[in-house]
């Protein structure tokens, strides 16, 4: 972005008295100012490191120091999809957003920590006044996809709108309208809500289950444990003597400074904590803050942790009163009963098994890229050091095997008796402490039928053909009817986050197969370019809402005001105000709005929440207040905490009530599912090779395993059209030198990285960073087809493919060949 | 007469550039001008020994603005004197009625300190966010780091605290402008003149 579409950034020639003027700071304060740092010679007590007081003071002060002259500010909360919407302060002056500050109330510590907005948060301003913001109603003029638009009336929109749904309707029936997964705005009243609200009042819509973030992991959890995959809290960690984590990088996905990743820190610096992270990258939360980084092929994760059980098992290591006890299927005794003989875990891994095959730590060293010896030491470690506390981040299980790789890192403390204790964890991720935050109320979907989130270009393409056992279709045997009306609301899913985005922009132009598409959007994103009406939504900083701390704020929670810091510009309207337009054309409005303004249904909400948290102040005082933060709301700091102290008493939601080491339901599924040749579904966690891995013959012709990185620099693909985060988090292909230097390519070369999908124009980045044998993109980057097969956008979804995982139907977005090449 | 400086904590920097982004909203600055800078060193090797790899690779952050030095290479060069060390603070400004964008101080940094600004024709930098500090504030960076691993303050103090380390690669020898800046390394930190690493961003020609 050009000086020019700064708002604020308009130096003409002046000196640096007028720059402070500039910056709020009169003449006569500067002077003053000099003249005080002169007397007093030493700053202020905040200046000083550390301590209650310190932070107090500091507190307090930065307030007076943001503010200028004709300066107010506002609360607001980047409300994206990281998990964190930290709240922001929003500075403004003449009716602009000038300025963000971060939020800086009571006293900051690690159990009490400033909930500061990580580096897209902190660019706000440049995302709120983009050029690519949307203005105004738009309807489609050009073919779907090529993203020409005329201007039309909020009139003309809905009664557009109100046709098309009732044309749908009447046509295919409600089951035809799918609700698309969007995951853009986490506000709580005028977010997603409305929607789904106005949806519902019209009989109902095809919802999905399951998310692109973690669908494998919480499908395949529960198996084991009987509930999701959600582990013990990041602060447990400090009791932990070792933390060992697979494909999780909490200073990335986690950055918020009052989230979950500082919570990391926190734990790590209270010492005693030895940590070893397993990954194909050296990630920033290494840079040596790990003890040990173990780099593995992606997709390999279940193959390490079988060589380390391996080793365990045949050195005694494991602990057998606890598998007895608390587990199902370890060894023979404990198989329930119809299991096949030799079907248990100690079986399959010693290669007594069906497989006959050890899973030695040489064998496992020949899949992963690890060396034998580093699993043999990681194996004494894991089996000698207690607590244990093993977790993993979603990366691991977008994969084509992710729902193997899940429990597979699962048995590492089950073999080793670390569930349940002080310090130990299930192998999920870390918990996370949820207020129940109450939101505008959606009503009941009257619609049975449910997709699998990732499965909506085939319900488009070949709707009426998706069953229960061979697509993992919801509620009904068979999808009634293909989706013939999109709607997609904040989300950015249809065009960019999507697999085989090739594939994915026929199905969508084709206007036979889905004949309407709605976006509601704030940006003009590449999904927004498919629309047939298209809607501009309001950003959080211009509406009045309120959001809560989401899935990543760790411990602490909070809730921040939205209190509409500016003004919006054009005609731009709240999703609550679109959709109550729309239901006024079904004659649905008293029922939609139930009488209640937006702002009164904020109200309404906070009190519901109020009730539910009593030591929340009125809502008066919260707004006056902007922001409201508890601690100590969490009640289960140690997963399965219960469980370990009564596993009789407190039985898990497994049909067992233990801990399914053999899954029973699983090998139902696996005996009755249709499966595609290759897709495995198994009652024992295990390595499965798949398409697409390093091992499949694909890899002759495309060597190079290709996944997506969660950079700091956006969240999915929000943020990506903020010219600050673009110059400092560049978009390029991470390659080894050891790669590099065969294709003689070196950091800044134009490349193509290419496969049989699609091709993405990046430039190189040569980094030892990144092992030998695979590629990372940052994803998110907005896809931008050039017409002639290739995307100049370097998004990673031109590359990835739609073929779904087999148990959870989900997203296998790290599985990918590719090569790489000078372009 | 005080000196103010800053302390970076190498070893919980995570490359995220916050403290960047917080600057430049702060100060409105464009693309390609940074008052604070923030990079990557990395290196180290792979070898494949029966099919598994091995290597040693290191990677750091290191996140530099103006160190306001205590022999500052940028007022030493400027033919017009418009880059002056305040008396009370050590802090170094610049007196743009003076600066006639020669250009000559950001060729002498050999931090990147000194940041031209196109449009006005004249070199601007890191004043240490001195509205702030005299309002009892901290600069935009310290305040915005989510790490908290940068500290702003009389740096005789600073170094008492952590230490009197000022450059590890790739900065300069801090013999050079002797900055007013204490680091706390990181495990992988390399010293001065380490040639293992490279560089990310690569510095622009």
């Amino acid at each position: 972005m050009s000086e020019k579409t700064l708002p604020c950034a308009d130096h003409g020639e002046y000196s640096m008295v007028e720059h402070l003027e500039r910056q709020g700071v009169s003449r006569r304060e500067f002077m003053t100012a000099c003249s005080v740092m002169t007397a007093t010679m030493t700053l202020p007590a905040l200046l000083r490191s550390g301590g209650a007081e310190a932070a107090e003071t500091a507190a307090g002060k930065a307030a007076a120091g943001a503010a200028g002259a004709g300066e107010t500010t506002a609360w607001s909360s980047c409300v994206v999809n990281c998990g964190s919407r930290c709240p922001l302060k929003v500075v403004v002056k003449d009716g602009q957003v000038i300025r963000i500050e971060p939020e800086n109330t009571g006293v900051d510590s690690c159990g009490t920590p400033h909930v500061r907005a990580c580096v897209r948060g902190r660019s706000m301003r440049l995302r709120l006044y983009s050029e690519e913001r949307l203005k105004t109603p738009m309807k489609r003029v050009g073919a779907r996809g090529e993203g020409k638009f005329e201007r039309i009336s909020w009139d003309e929109a809905f009664d557009t709108i109100a046709a098309a749904l009732k044309k749908t309707i009447d046509q295919y029936g409600n089951d035809a309208i799918y609700y698309q997964y969007g995951s853009g705005t986490y506000q709580l009243v005028a977010g997603r809500a409305p929607n789904f609200r106005l949806l519902n009042l019209l009989g109902g819509y095809l919802d999905q289950y399951g998310t692109y973030s973690s669908a494998q992991i919480r499908e395949a959890m529960p198996y084991t444990y009987g509930s999701g995959g959600n582990g013990s809290y990041m602060t447990e960690v400090a009791n932990a003597k070792l933390y060992l984590s697979f494909g999780n990088s909490p200073l990335n996905t986690r950055q918020s400074g009052g989230g979950k990743g500082y919570e990391w820190q926190c734990a790590k610096d209270a010492g005693g904590v030895r940590t070893i992270l397993v990954d194909p990258m050296y990630t920033d939360s290494m840079l040596g803050k790990e003890d040990e980084w173990v780099p593995i092929r992606p997709g390999t994760d279940a193959a390490l942790c079988e060589g380390i059980a391996y080793v365990l098992i045949t050195e005694n290591k494991v602990d057998q009163a606890f598998l007895d006890t608390y587990c199902v299927g370890y060894d023979e005794k404990t198989l329930p009963a119809g299991a096949p003989p030799k079907s248990d875990y100690k079986n399959y891994i010693l290669g007594h098994g069906a497989d006959k095959l050890a899973k030695t730590p040489a064998w496992a060293s020949q899949i992963t890229g690890v060396p034998v010896s580093t699993i043999v030491r990681l194996a004494h470690l894991i089996g000698d050091t207690k607590p244990l506390f093993v977790s993993q981040g979603y990366g691991v299980q977008r994969q084509a095997n992710g729902e193997q790789s899940v429990r597979a890192i699962a048995m590492l403390p089950i073999l080793t008796g670390n569930i349940g204790l002080p310090g130990t964890n299930t192998g999920a991720r870390e918990g996370d402490v949820e207020l129940g935050a109450v939101g505008l109320p959606v009503g009941k979907n009257s619609v049975k039928a449910v997709l699998p989130f990732f499965l909506w270009t085939d319900a488009i393409a070949r709707g009426t053909e998706m069953t229960a056992k061979r697509d993992g279709i919801r509620g009904v045997d068979k999808l009634k009817a293909p989706i013939k009306f999109m709607w997609n609301y904040a989300g950015n899913v249809l065009a960019n986050q999507h697999s085989d985005l090739n594939r994915t922009d026929a199905i969508l132009r084709d206007e036979k197969k889905c004949e309407f598409v709605l976006v509601i959007e704030n940006q003009m994103t590449p999904s927004a370019r498919y629309a047939d009406i298209l809607l501009p939504d309001l950003m959080a900083q211009e509406n009045f809402d309120y959001a809560a701390d989401g899935y990543a704020s760790g411990t602490g929670s909070f809730l921040v005001a939205l209190q509409q810091a500016v003004k919006p510009r054009y005609e731009e309207k709240s999703s609550y105000e679109i959709c109550r337009g729309i239901a006024k054309r079904f004659g649905l409005e008293e029922k939609f709005t139930e009488g209640r303004t937006q702002e009164q249904w904020v109200e309404w909400c906070y009190n519901e929440t109020r009730k539910k948290n009593p030591e929340l102040p009125d809502f008066a005082q919260f707004q006056k207040q902007g922001i409201a933060k508890m601690y100590g709301k969490g009640k289960a700091n140690i997963a399965l905490e219960g469980f370990r102290k009564d596993p009789v008493k407190n039985k898990l939601g497994t049909p067992s009530g233990k801990i399914e080491i053999y899954s029973a339901r699983l090998a139902k599924i696996a005996a009755e599912w249709e499966l595609p040749p290759g897709d495995v579904i198994s009652p024992l966690p295990q390595y499965v090779t798949t398409w697409e891995s390093h091992l499949d013959a694909k890899a002759a012709k495309y060597p190079l395993q290709l996944y997506g990185l969660h950079g700091h620099g956006r969240t999915h693909s929000t943020y990506h059209n903020v010219a600050w985060l673009r110059e400092l988090h560049p978009d390029a292909v991470l390659i080894n030198p050891v790669d590099a230097e065969k294709r003689k390519l070196k950091t800044g070369d134009a490349v193509r990285v290419f496969n049989d999908r699609g091709t993405v124009l990046l430039p190189a980045r040569v980094t030892p960073r990144i092992m030998p044998g695979v590629v990372a993109i940052p994803q998110g980057a907005w896809y931008k087809p050039n017409g002639k097969g290739v995307d100049e956008g370097g998004c990673i979804n031109t590359l990835t493919s739609h073929r779904p995982s087999p148990l959870a139907k989900a997203n296998p977005q790290h599985t990918n060949l590719v090569d790489v090449a000078k372009a | 007469m005080t000196q103010l400086g800053f302390f970076v904590d190498l070893s919980k920097c995570t490359g995220c550039k916050t403290c960047q982004v917080a600057c430049k909203d702060k100060n409105n600055l464009e693309v390609g001008r940074n008052f604070r800078r923030v990079s990557e060193y990395a290196g180290g090797s792979w070898k494949e020994v029966h099919g598994a790899w091995q290597q040693d690779v290191f990677a750091y952050y290191v996140s530099i603005a103006c160190n306001h030095c205590a022999k500052p290479a940028c007022v030493e060069v400027c033919p017009k004197g418009a880059l002056a060390k305040r008396a009370d603070n050590g802090l170094v400004l610049i007196d743009q009625q003076k600066c006639i964008g020669c250009r000559d101080c950001e060729d002498a940094c050999p931090y990147d300190a000194p940041q031209y600004n196109r449009a006005i024709r004249r070199m601007t930098k890191c004043d240490g966010c001195i509205d702030r500090i005299s309002a009892g504030a901290q600069p935009s960076c310290v305040d915005a780091c989510p790490q908290r691993a940068i500290e702003f303050g009389d740096v005789a103090e600073l170094r008492r605290q952590h230490g009197s380390l000022a450059a590890v690669a790739p900065l300069a020898d801090a013999a050079t402008t002797l900055p007013s800046l204490v680091l706390k390394p990181s495990r992988n930190s390399r010293p001065v003149g380490d040639t293992r690493g490279t560089v990310y961003p690569p510095k622009a020609e």
